[in-house]
């Protein structure tokens, strides 16, 4: 299910004066389309725009700041109804999830068509918000047919014509097979999935290889990924835009330490470990710094993230102001399987790492603000 | 130029240069061995800017002169020529070719100019000594597996050769460690080195040096300064930059007073290590040991795919103790030892574990526990 033009609906139904006018969500910090409604579409806004042209090619577009809160809100409202049908939900964005619907049909009395159509009928009922539906055998096909008639689009592909309606479709469709992608299938001929048929497995992987392996099954209409109620965190991030631009080690360092305790805290929360910090770095011209580095042993402990990113930071030869900083944590396991072994050249180390956990401890039962260290009011 | 060479002999050489370039690098010309024809033998030297080997052959000399070529292609071309074959080089000059010739097999390898290959600058040597291939080999074999890999802490990313005070004098000395463990080995100090800046001598070159160290009559040259590091036998002259970083004083993480004293049969040892270690998938498997009066158990216990147990028969005289460690770096250590026996001292479960074969002192490893 793919709801359509989501924010801009959202605006609509919270709005009914922008009903029949052309709205674009977006603006903020980056000035570019976040959504169009599809009155805007029909001029050519789309996603990503930026905003000045946006407004060229619609110049009597209404131009709403985001609502991320109301999103969410009727987000949650979408999911309870889906869940309402299966537990087995993936969610891609606010607006877009894969339902597994395999053996609803004796629980539900219905066919999972019938339950799809349903499910659309009460979104536009009881939220006043319309999506498209694509229902197929595996997620590649599924995901595909749910653009085929956008907005209020029904789709179904059965498995006996998956192939000869993929057969003229541009591999392009393909969600991965961008430009760079494209040119090089290019490069070989490979326009549309009838070209990718012509191709034996092992000369396709060969050429473009893990990419070419599933190619050759997509083309077949062969998924085999599995619908997954959570997808696994993968890495833990936080990051600050400053009001001002700062060059200043100290506030920046203050900075760095509170990023890492919360980045930290996450990961205590979640019971997972990290092998690898990175620090962010956005210069006041917008362009990006980063910088990663592999850990002796995955941590969660704010110290550990704080000193490597420190490191980092020192070791980062730039000397721009910056606007925005990050200190994210990434290569996460769960915190039960990765050693806990203490660091020969750093005896310290364990002292720190049972002060901090004293600390949570203090916090957990005392409030957030019980007990913080100097270098966090920075 | 133009020069005949036996296969066995020119094969070696080569292997050797194109073991030391990179195989992903961005400057087409360190792709390349550089060939030098002079007199009655042959150069061949190979470089990544950080470690330079030249390979010094015998060979009957046509023409002189010098030019360079793909090392990875021409160690190809010579492995799969038959073997005792009499193979002739030539530099075609204009054409920009490279002719190999061996039997009936001929091949044309595109050539780069010899003026742009990078050759080392040579620099002066504080210190100059001479040590037999043995003692070298046992001194970086022993220590190397400690060479850790972790990005932020660079100068662990080599053996620290250095001299220092032994248990029986000064003493050539080599230490790594990567945080969880630590291997500090020992020779006589030859003479000559006294004097010899510390040097971190990086994890490739230590990888290069073993092939020059596997003749026992050799006796190698090595010559060593602040920045570089040079080991020579009259064929083969390894130079390399070392790490240029402190190697830190790795003399307070060995345990002095570990009182616990633990003797097991090393080779019985490492095979129970790993025979329990089997049941668990997971990156980094800890084994408990549990000790009792002349008693040791040792097991896993893998929640996801199950459980093992092994008593081994020890000398061990003192209190219980259970204290847990990677398999992996139980069965490094174990492997390092050459007699029959090897000795853990213990402390605590918390603390590090001594290792050592026997009651010699001049090998020693320590080894962090693990909870378990």
């Amino acid at each position: 299910m793919d709801c359509d033009a989501f924010f801009a609906n959202v605006e609509k139904r919270d709005n009914p004066e922008l009903a029949d006018k052309p709205v674009i969500v977006g603006g903020g910090r980056r000035g570019v389309v976040s959504t169009a409604c599809y009155l805007a579409r029909i001029r050519g806004v789309r996603s990503a725009m930026p905003m000045f042209q946006a407004l060229k090619l619609c110049p009597e577009a209404v131009v709403v700041k985001p609502r991320f809160e109301a999103y969410s809100e009727a987000s949650r409202a979408i999911r309870a109804m889906m869940e309402e049908m299966t537990p087995a939900i993936e969610p891609l964005s606010l607006d877009e999830a894969f339902m597994d619907l395999t053996g609803t049909e004796r629980l539900h009395g219905a066919p999972p068509a019938v339950m799809l159509a349903r499910l659309t009928k009460r979104m536009q009922d009881e939220l006043g918000l319309t999506g498209s539906i694509g229902l197929s055998h595996n997620k590649f096909l599924a995901k595909m047919a749910s653009d085929f008639d956008k907005p209020r689009g029904f789709s179904v592909i059965g498995r006996a014509e998956t192939v000869e309606l993929l057969r003229p479709k541009p591999v392009s469709l393909i969600w991965g097979v961008g430009p760079a992608a494209q040119a090089q299938l290019d490069a070989v001929g490979i326009r549309t999935f009838d070209d990718i048929l012509r191709w034996e497995l092992k000369d396709l992987v060969k050429r473009f290889g893990g990419m070419g392996d599933r190619l050759w099954h997509l083309a077949r209409g062969e998924d085999r990924r599995r619908v997954t109620p959570h997808d696994p965190v993968k890495s833990i991030s936080n990051e600050t835009t400053f009001d001002s631009d700062t060059r200043d080690p100290d506030i920046l360092d203050g900075h760095i330490w509170r990023l890492a305790e919360k980045v930290s805290s996450r990961a205590k929360a979640k019971d997972l470990v990290g092998r690898v910090v990175v620090l962010k770095l956005k210069r006041a011209d917008h362009t990006l710094l980063s910088r990663r580095v592999s850990l002796r042993a995955p941590t969660q402990i704010a110290d550990t993230i704080y000193r490597t990113a420190r490191g980092l930071f020192d070791a980062r030869g730039d000397a721009a102001a910056y606007r925005l900083l990050g200190v994210g944590l990434s290569e996460l396991s769960a915190s039960a399987s990765a050693p806990s072994e203490a660091d020969l050249l750093d005896p310290g180390a364990a002292a720190r790492e049972r002060a901090e956990r004293a600390a949570d401890a203090i916090r957990a039962k005392f409030g957030e603000a019980a007990i913080l260290k100097g270098r966090a009011l920075r | 130029m133009k020069f005949s060479i036996e296969r066995g002999v020119l094969l070696k050489a080569v292997a050797q240069a194109q073991s030391v370039v990179e195989r992903r690098n961005t400057i087409p010309i360190l792709a390349n061995v550089l060939i030098e024809a002079e007199g009655d033998a042959v150069r061949f030297r190979a470089t990544d800017l950080d470690i330079e080997v030249v390979d010094r052959a015998p060979a009957t000399v046509e023409r002189e002169g010098a030019t360079t070529v793909a090392a990875v292609l021409l160690n190809e071309i010579v492995r799969k020529l038959p073997d005792g074959a009499l193979v002739t080089l030539t530099d075609q000059g204009a054409s920009g070719r490279l002719s190999i010739e061996a039997g009936r097999s001929n091949f044309q390898l595109a050539t780069l100019p010899k003026e742009d290959f990078p050759v080392m600058a040579s620099s002066e040597y504080e210190a100059e000594f001479t040590a037999p291939a043995p003692v070298l080999r046992r001194l970086f074999d022993k220590s190397k597996f400690a060479i850790s890999t972790e990005e932020t802490r660079y100068y662990l990313n080599g053996v620290y050769m250095h001299v220092a005070d032994g248990e029986t004098g000064r003493a050539l000395r080599c230490v790594a460690t990567d945080g969880h463990r630590l291997a500090r080995v020992d020779a006589e100090l030859p003479e000559g080195a006294a004097n010899m800046a510390g040097v971190i001598v990086p994890r490739k070159t230590v990888g290069e040096l073993r092939k020059l160290l596997d003749d026992d009559e050799a006796l190698i040259e090595v010559s060593v300064s602040e920045t570089k590091v040079r080991f020579a036998t009259p064929a083969i002259t390894l130079t390399s930059k070392v790490i240029d970083g402190t190697f830190p004083d790795y003399s307070r993480v060995i345990p002095q007073n570990n009182q616990k004293r633990l003797e097991v049969d090393a080779n019985e040892f490492a095979k129970a290590v790993d025979r329990v270690a089997t049941v668990s998938s997971e990156r980094s498997r800890a084994v408990k040991l549990a000790l009792d009066e002349d008693r040791l158990v040792l097991s896993v216990n893998a929640p996801d795919s199950g459980a093992a147990e092994e008593e081994l028969a020890v000398a061990y005289g003192d209190e219980r103790l259970e204290i847990g460690f990677n398999a992996k770096y139980l069965l490094e250590i174990a492997s390092q030892v050459d007699r029959e026996n090897a000795v853990f001292l213990f402390n605590s479960s918390g603390d590090p574990a001594l290792v050592r074969e026997g009651d010699d002192l001049s090998a020693v490893y320590v080894v962090m526990p693990m909870r378990v």
